[in-house]
């Protein structure tokens, strides 16, 4: 395979949204040579989708310390989060914000001139006492706000970008080091091997396992894809969030910063249902809460509409400058997909599939953590990852609204503040043996000839999309999940048969999708089997045949691979400096 | 519902051609996007264009329907005339089908310098800026970087190298009116001559394209102003 195009860099970064640009950002800054490989132009990523903001304690509107910052996620995780990642996290939190800032980032402004903050979704000053407003927003394009903001720092600092490639497998030495990538550039079909000393895993989420979901087209798990192929487990998969607003049947998302600026959700008595469910925080109680509520509200028959399938989100009370000013992407949204102006009428949503909780495992300087005989967590040599492929954990069972962005910069910072120390030790590429390669370009030009299968990948990923929206959802039981567990298995099973029409070297989107299509299955046997074997309720994982939280039994992470399924491993209730959060019952 | 779509693959076609599709059952408020999508899933998967998130914040999907620029996933079949013409965005290179070379409108936005300048020493915490001074940034922040303004302008299709185009002019302007940013001076000079900024002859297409819409015509009219302002 001497034809083979090789190119070697210090670390190679697979994705380009805000762990991946963020951590680039770090590296090119520190004088190493680094790739970032993204299947689309970087501002194309979907972190450039978040709405709401993120959150940090900098105590800009009233009262706050990192401290509670980390009791609100430690609580919001239903204990299920690492807390030693959650105080690294909390305490950087204002740092990272500042960072961003100083980057360009163009915040909202205080009239006295810093960062405005908004009330988000199970925030509280003082350990679980009044609603905090702890979220940094710039409007509601927050997410835009950063990542352009980074991708433009990272032209400053000459980045070397490969736009538009595809990566399809991590290139591995015997003793399961990570040598490196094979990609392809989308453009021509051209493979490409990039060897690194070290790689990172940034590629974001895998929503599209679901068919209504908040997530874009592209996030397809291709890191999970590519980590299970690379025989890592899978963590904490069966903990994926619903946001609570998304537009009934749509699917796009209104930002949670829509009930932190003081909207409410209505049933169709006009009740304002919240306050049943969570007296205290009702509207920004944490989302897993505000999701069941909704979902209770349908299946007991006071939904809204003909169908009495959603319920409606009110903002018109808010007038029109609140709106125009702190929530203008969402007013457009509604605007243009339903032709509802939310300064005029409320809008209609229902639980959306949002956000995966669950990922790649890592410990909090973003090594990847497998576990090796007795040792629960044993570094991966040579591979990262950060972001939302990532579980470090510091949303364990249920995130928090603006926790995402947080975590994305500041483990995005902390794996790349890691790969420099590792460089100092490792100085040298390892070289990849020629039949590792040959394994990956034999699988990428399946594709270049007719095949004789006869399942389409556009066939394949509705039914995948519509088993896990049934099978997999707000509410599960022993029943259902079985049944999703062997129809998963079987749809796994089907890939085999895949072929597709589009055999061109140019631009053969037909292609991507088919490997999208691999990592998709992946991740859902992954997130079924572990929500499966699960029998106890916490956070997103809501089983009405175990309806309470078991810390006796379950107060540990899932682990799922292709090689030994399911495994599990204990939380890290052991904070870095300061008292652990023990269990309570979670009420808002 | 019927559709007629630009069809160009270099290594089979000597030249474009437009190819007929057909789709049934489209619902009322569908977005053109969505029908793309179910033309390459249940008809033809060799029709190749690019997409993301489907809400009009990536930017991905930019491409010219029944003439105007736009990005598909905002628009609504219902407001479009049939048969729907769909063609590339124009005055770029074709890669193939309705996707574009998009190299040169990236070089005209990398050349503005578009990250913020500060020279002093950052303090600890934020750099101050008022309600009002953040307010300057609106309608110059939100771009997506479809193109649809740039390809919609004459003077970036006679000029792509030279003239920075609307969609760079407007993150020219986006620094140049940040109270925070340093370089102040240096963009307005690097903006002097007769195309990079001048070969603008407000014909506002850009204004009238913009799925976001932003104004590009009014920030360049924003930097001609300091600009004179400054030579004073």
């Amino acid at each position: 395979m001497s034809e083979i195009e090789r190119r070697q860099f210090d670390t190679l970064i697979i994705g380009a949204g805000g762990g991946g640009l963020r951590a680039s950002l770090q590296l090119a800054e520190a004088d190493l040579s680094v790739a970032v490989v993204s299947k689309v132009f970087p501002t194309r990523s979907h972190t450039v989708a978040a709405q709401g903001g993120m959150n940090a304690a900098l105590a800009n509107v009233g009262p706050d310390n990192w401290h509670w910052h980390m009791f609100d996620t430690v609580k919001g995780s239903d204990y299920l989060g690492d807390q030693d990642a959650i105080e690294y996290m909390c305490r950087t939190a204002p740092k990272a914000v500042y960072e961003l800032e100083h980057f360009g980032v163009p915040f909202s402004r205080l009239d006295n001139g810093k960062i405005y903050q908004r009330a988000f979704g199970g925030q509280s000053q003082n350990f679980g006492g009044d609603q905090a407003a702890r979220t940094c927003a710039a409007a509601d394009r927050t997410g835009h706000a950063i990542l352009h903001s980074l991708y433009q720092q990272n032209i400053r600092a000459k980045t070397h970008f490969f736009d538009e490639y595809f990566a399809v497998d991590l290139l591995q030495g015997e003793d399961g080091q990570v040598l490196g990538a094979l990609v392809f550039n989308i453009l021509d079909g051209k493979i490409v091997v990039i060897e690194a000393k070290t790689t990172l895993l940034a590629t974001g989420g895998a929503g599209q396992i679901f068919k209504t979901t908040t997530n874009a087209l592209i996030n397809t798990g291709d890191g999970m894809g590519m980590a299970m192929r690379a025989g890592i487990p899978l963590q904490d998969m069966e903990f994926f969030q619903f946001h609570p607003t998304g537009i009934a049947g749509r699917g796009m998302l209104i930002t949670e910063g829509a009930r932190g600026e003081g909207g409410y959700l209505v049933n169709a008595d006009g009740e304002r249902l919240m306050e049943r469910y969570a007296p205290k925080a009702k509207d920004l109680a944490s989302r897993d809460v505000v999701s069941r509520a909704i979902a209770i509200e349908v299946r007991e028959g006071r939904g809204c509409g003909p169908n009495k399938d959603h319920v409606m989100l009110k903002l018109d009370h808010l007038g029109e400058d609140v709106i125009q000013k702190r929530l203008p992407g969402i007013r457009q949204t509604c605007i243009t997909f339903l032709g509802i102006d939310p300064a005029e009428a409320p809008i209609p949503v229902f639980p959306t599939a949002h956000y995966t909780m669950g990922g790649i495992p890592t410990n909090r300087h973003g090594q990847v953590v497998v576990p090796v005989k007795d040792t629960p967590e044993e570094p991966v040599a040579g591979l990262y990852a950060a972001g939302e492929c990532a579980c470090v954990s510091v949303h364990g069972a249920n995130r928090l609204g603006g926790n995402s962005l947080l975590d994305i910069l500041v483990f995005g910072r902390a794996a790349a503040n890691h790969i420099i120390e590792y460089l100092k030790e490792n100085r040298y590429h390892r070289g990849i043996d020629n039949a590792v390669i040959d394994e990956v370009v034999e699988k990428v030009r399946r594709y270049d000839q007719p095949g004789s299968g006869n399942e389409t990948v556009a066939g394949l990923r509705d039914e995948l999309k519509q088993v896990m929206e049934e099978h997999c959802s707000v509410f599960r039981n022993k029943e259902i999940l079985k049944q999703g567990v062997d129809k998963v298995e079987q749809l796994a099973e089907r890939m085999k048969d895949v072929s597709i029409d589009d055999h061109s070297h140019t631009f053969n989107t037909a292609k991507v999708e088919a490997f999208e299509l691999e990592n998709l299955v992946a991740v859902a046997l992954a997130t079924i089997h572990s929500a499966s074997a699960r029998e106890e309720s916490r956070g997103a994982h809501s089983r009405t045949d175990f309806t309470e939280r078991d810390d006796i039994s379950w107060m540990r992470h899932s682990l799922y691979s292709f090689e030994n399924g399911l495994d599990y491993k204990p939380v890290r209730t052991k904070p870095m400096s300061v008292e652990s959060f023990p269990p309570k019952p979670r009420v808002y | 519902m019927k559709f007629k779509i630009y069809r160009y693959n270099p290594e089979t076609d000597t030249k474009p051609y437009v190819q007929d599709y057909e789709l049934d059952n489209v619902e009322t408020g569908t977005m053109l996007l969505a029908a793309l999508l179910r033309i390459k899933d249940e008809q033809d998967q060799t029709l190749s264009f690019r997409r993301s998130c489907g809400e009009g914040v990536c930017g991905s999907d930019g491409m010219n329907i029944n003439g105007t620029n736009g990005l598909a996933c905002v628009t609504s079949l219902d407001s479009l005339k049939q048969p729907v013409e769909i063609k590339p965005l124009p005055g770029l290179p074709v890669i193939r089908d309705l996707i574009i070379d998009m190299e040169q409108f990236y070089k005209q936005y990398r050349a503005v310098k578009p990250y913020l300048i500060v020279n002093d020493p950052m303090p600890e915490v934020e750099l101050q800026q008022t309600p009002e001074q953040r307010e300057q940034l609106d309608g110059l922040y939100e771009c997506v970087l479809c193109a649809c303004c740039s390809t919609s302008c004459p003077s970036f299709w006679w000029n792509p190298d030279k003239f920075l185009g609307p969609a760079a002019l407007l993150q020219a302007s986006r620094f140049i009116e940040d109270s925070r940013d340093q370089a102040f001076e240096e963009r307005l000079a690097d903006l002097e001559g007769p195309f990079k900024l001048f070969r603008c002859h407000t014909i506002m297409n850009c204004v009238n394209v913009c799925p976001k819409g932003l104004n590009p015509t009014k920030a360049i009219g924003r930097i001609k102003n300091k600009m004179v302002t400054r030579s004073l």
